[in-house]
């Protein structure tokens, strides 16, 4: 039987995080995702499939390869896109704040 | 909680825009961009060059809990004192290329300020890139954090 899977079962592995942050960057064949890892290539299938199933990534069939893409639609789900980029500035700029107080009151 | 840092990026377009208003004078505010010993205290960066005049460059490095150096540089454009800044920004080694960015310093009352960056990168592509990257950095933090929450637990 097959267990159904959710995304957050699917982010809590380091491996396929990795996975997320290479095609993040450009759509990748499965070779070409496993060569970055020293895995057996069927452990980086059986993660990528994982990834598959809770569709936060996508294929596509180009010729007789099978690409797989980040589906940030899916992604945008689990963390509000925006949301941990204003919180670093916002956390950032606090610092910023506070430090210029200090040096006020010098 | 209520962040007080806006951050506006609209679908299909190459900019985005960061606007906080600050509890501080603008002069204050101007100063927090403007000395390398501020600049690496609150952005946690190392300043390896700052020359904050018209046709001047900067050069910044920062190092991840692991040891891992990232730097990232621009050429000032132009130095308006209390008022703007133009400049590029570049992360070296990342492919979301060269982005112009104007930072406008406002005066709001004697004691607060607001600052308005907006960054325009040279495709829609590379802007959501760079935000796609921030977010998955969001998700392994969110990770740790969660990681923690569940190891205080047991």
């Amino acid at each position: 039987m097959e267990v159904r899977r959710d995304v957050f079962q699917a982010i809590a592995d380091p491996t396929r995080r990795a996975i997320l942050s290479l095609v993040m960057l450009q759509a990748m064949t499965p070779g070409a995702i496993a060569e970055n890892f020293d895995s057996k290539r069927q452990t980086i299938s059986k993660h990528i499939q994982i990834l598959t199933e809770c569709q936060l990534l996508k294929q596509e069939q180009v010729g007789r390869e099978i690409y797989y893409h980040l589906n940030s639609k899916k992604m945008k789900e689990v963390v509000d896109w925006l949301s941990p980029f204003t919180k670093m500035w916002d956390e950032r700029f606090n610092k910023l704040e506070s430090i210029m107080k200090k040096y006020k009151s010098k | 909680m209520e962040l007080k840092t806006k951050i506006d990026a609209q679908e299909g377009k190459q900019d985005l825009v960061i606007i906080r208003e600050f509890d501080l004078p603008l002069e204050l505010l101007f100063k927090a961009y403007t000395l390398s010993e501020i600049i690496e205290q609150w952005m946690g960066t190392k300043v390896l060059k700052l020359e904050n005049k018209k046709h001047g460059g900067y050069q910044f490095e920062t190092t991840d809990p692991k040891g891992n150096k990232y730097r990232f540089n621009g050429a000032i454009h132009d130095f308006v004192p209390d008022q703007k800044i133009t400049r590029t920004f570049e992360f070296e080694n990342m492919p979301f290329g060269v982005q112009l960015e104007f930072l406008v310093f406002e005066k709001l009352s004697d004691d607060t300020s607001k600052l308005t960056i907006r960054s325009m990168y040279e495709t829609a592509v590379q802007r959501d890139q760079q935000l796609k990257y921030g977010m998955t950095q969001g998700i392994n933090m969110a990770h740790n954090r969660l990681q923690e929450i569940v190891h205080n637990l047991k």
